[in-house]
């Protein structure tokens, strides 16, 4: 009977209920967009650096797993190569050239031994010095064909097209990115591959003897560590954006429920005069609540799915993922930020006088 | 089963205070039908919220069915108001998002009572509103929507039902319906009723007329 008083209460707004849902809604995509971002992203780049084909990688003292700021000597790949049971490695100069983008240099015969080669969707390998290969969403982003020329701090004439997968999306030569950003020398990464997957573990000890200070990771424990909580400030970030959403919801729940419990004073003295207590009456609003947010999760959930489509359309380097795991969460905090806006109205519905209720015009 | 004695009321309204009952002495038999007439701002209403267990006294005794009101805490009369009164109001006051039949369920489940009793058909037969029963009161007549309001007042079996002007806001036919309706409640189910007036001619459907004057009753 109580829940036949809460739809009723929700049906005969329809236009409130409906905004209040929609910006619970947003809170919901907010947080689901957000979330989708990381797993998409983190995911996108474990998967390219998969791609390399690479068992180890060699990173300079103090890298981070996902920053790419500091550097190393080019020299040392030579020493790597020497290794007994090393069969490739190369080295690699990854240079942000804004945004979430970097220009990777990349010594092209090497990395194709090492990673089975590009797949070229139009155009083909570097011929001059100024030559830039980009995957199929970099330039679907860019909109950018072969012939073009694109601006990175220096102009680079595009070259190739090339299928995604593999480390980055813009590639140069490794000689001239050191030249053109006066990296002269420098390499950010080594990918190294054992000549039989049964010696990786002995060339990784190998490596961590002779280079102390350097990150040496197999490749698996490479991408296991490519997770939210190991990028620098995305927690934080997250928590904020939580935060933000809670608020979104208390506010908007506030509202619309202190609307609600001004607009039926009349009411409650009714349910009061029957013998109500603010238990009965806390109950009804406390339904409400859980209902809109429920709808409103419903919203939000939708909602994410037409903004990754739009991330899709206008920015495809922007990879965001469903995350379903993440569809509970995003109840609970839609929930939570409303039963907590729900509070003050309900508290003044449950205390509201029976006879000034009843002689309210 | 009613018993009050020297029943006094005061409102703090801001700086002044509003003596609303000044002394109240009544005693009212189960199974009567009582009528209370007086002036504007006599107490009568004031007497009835006291009755139903909606503000408490300020001072004086109160019994109704044994149970001292004076001594109730908020809770308790929350309760008393579930289980032993039903209210009428001149507004009608059902619940406009509700249709007739949920008005009458929702004071049962208030109630804590589940199920329908088979004998509250009779009353429904008797009110005449059996038919209409699947309506939103806004598309009852104000004669209608009073109807479902006193089943709804008696659905939990009340000691006593409290009418307060209750064909106020009804055409003298209506008016005429309600009244008997009321008096037939009295007569066949022996329900107890205190009914506030204006109009000389319902009163005269009690068995017993009390006037109010200056929050006293004067005979
Ligand atoms: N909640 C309140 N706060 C302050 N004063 C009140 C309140 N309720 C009633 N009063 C005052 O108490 C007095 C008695 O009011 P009451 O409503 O009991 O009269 P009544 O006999 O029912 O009048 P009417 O015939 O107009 O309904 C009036 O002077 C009224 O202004
Ligand atoms: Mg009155």
């Amino acid at each position: 009977m109580i829940n036949r008083l809460v739809l009723e209460n929700l049906k005969h707004r329809p236009v409130r209920t409906l905004l209040t849902a929609l910006a619970i809604g947003i809170q919901v995509t907010l947080i689901l967009t957000l979330v989708g971002l990381s797993f998409g992203m983190l995911n996108d780049i474990a998967r390219r650096t998969e791609g390399t084909g690479a068992d180890l990688v060699v990173l300079p003292p103090d890298a981070s797993i996902i920053g790419f700021s500091q550097t190393m000597a080019e020299g040392i790949v030579n020493k790597v190569r020497e290794l007994p049971h090393v069969a490739l490695a190369t080295g690699i100069l990854m240079q942000p050239i804004g945004g979430i983008n970097y220009i990777t240099g990349i010594h092209l015969s090497e990395f194709n031994q090492m990673s089975g080669g590009f797949e070229y969707l139009a155009g083909g390998p570097f011929e001059q010095p100024d030559d830039m290969i980009v995957d199929e969403v970099y330039a679907r982003g860019a909109k950018i064909r072969v012939g073009d020329t694109v601006n990175l701090g220096k102009p680079w004439h595009v070259c190739g097209i090339v299928v995604p997968g593999k480390l980055s999306r813009t590639f140069a030569e490794l000689k001239t990115v050191q030249e053109r950003y006066s990296a002269t020398g420098q390499i950010s990464r080594i990918y190294v591959k054992a000549d039989n997957s049964a010696n990786i573990a002995a060339v990784q000890s190998e490596l961590q003897q002779r280079l102390p200070a350097y990150g040496v990771y197999r490749m698996e424990e490479l991408v296991s560590l490519m997770s939210v909580n190991n990028v620098p400030m995305l927690r934080q970030f997250t928590e904020v954006i939580i935060g933000v959403g809670l608020a979104i919801g208390f506010l908007v729940v506030f509202l619309s429920l202190y609307t609600a419990v001004l607009e039926r004073t009349r009411e409650i003295g009714i349910l009061k005069a029957l013998g109500a207590g603010p238990g009965y009456v806390l109950n009804i609003l406390m339904r409400e609540t859980i209902l809109l947010s429920l709808f409103g999760t419903l919203a939000g959930i939708l909602m994410s799915y037409g903004v990754r489509a739009l991330l899709g359309a206008f920015v495809p380097s922007f990879t965001m993922e469903i995350v379903y795991s993440w569809w509970p969460w995003a109840a609970v905090l839609a929930i939570l930020g409303s039963l907590i806006g729900a509070i003050y109205p309900g508290l003044k519905a449950a205390r509201q006088d029976a006879i000034e209720a009843l002689s309210y015009d | 089963m009613i018993e009050i004695r020297d029943l006094k009321k005061t409102y703090h309204a801001g700086e002044v205070d509003v003596h609303a009952l000044r002394g109240v002495n009544l005693s009212v038999q189960r199974g009567e039908f009582l009528c209370v007439v007086g002036p504007s701002g006599s107490g009568k209403s004031t007497l009835f919220h006291i009755l139903g267990g909606l503000t408490p006294p300020t001072s004086g005794e109160i019994r109704i069915e044994g149970r001292d009101l004076r001594k109730m805490t908020e809770a308790e009369r929350t309760d008393f108001r579930k289980t032993t009164v039903g209210f009428v109001f001149q507004k009608y006051n059902l619940l406009p998002t509700l249709t007739a039949q949920e008005n009458i369920d929702i004071a049962r489940d208030i109630a804590g009572r589940r199920q329908a009793d088979p004998h509250f058909n009779e009353v429904l037969n008797l009110l005449g509103i059996a038919g209409r029963l699947r309506h939103k009161p806004r598309a009852l007549s104000g004669g209608e929507q009073q109807r479902v309001a006193i089943a709804r007042a008696i659905v939990n079996h009340p000691a006593l039902l409290l009418a307060d002007e209750p064909t106020g806001n009804l055409d003298s036919e209506n008016s005429r319906i309600v009244l008997d309706l009321l008096r037939r409640l009295n007569h066949e189910f022996h329900q107890t009723i205190l009914m506030i007036t204006h109009d000389a001619d319902a009163a005269a459907y009690g068995d017993r007329i009390v006037h109010m004057k200056d929050g006293r009753i004067i005979d």
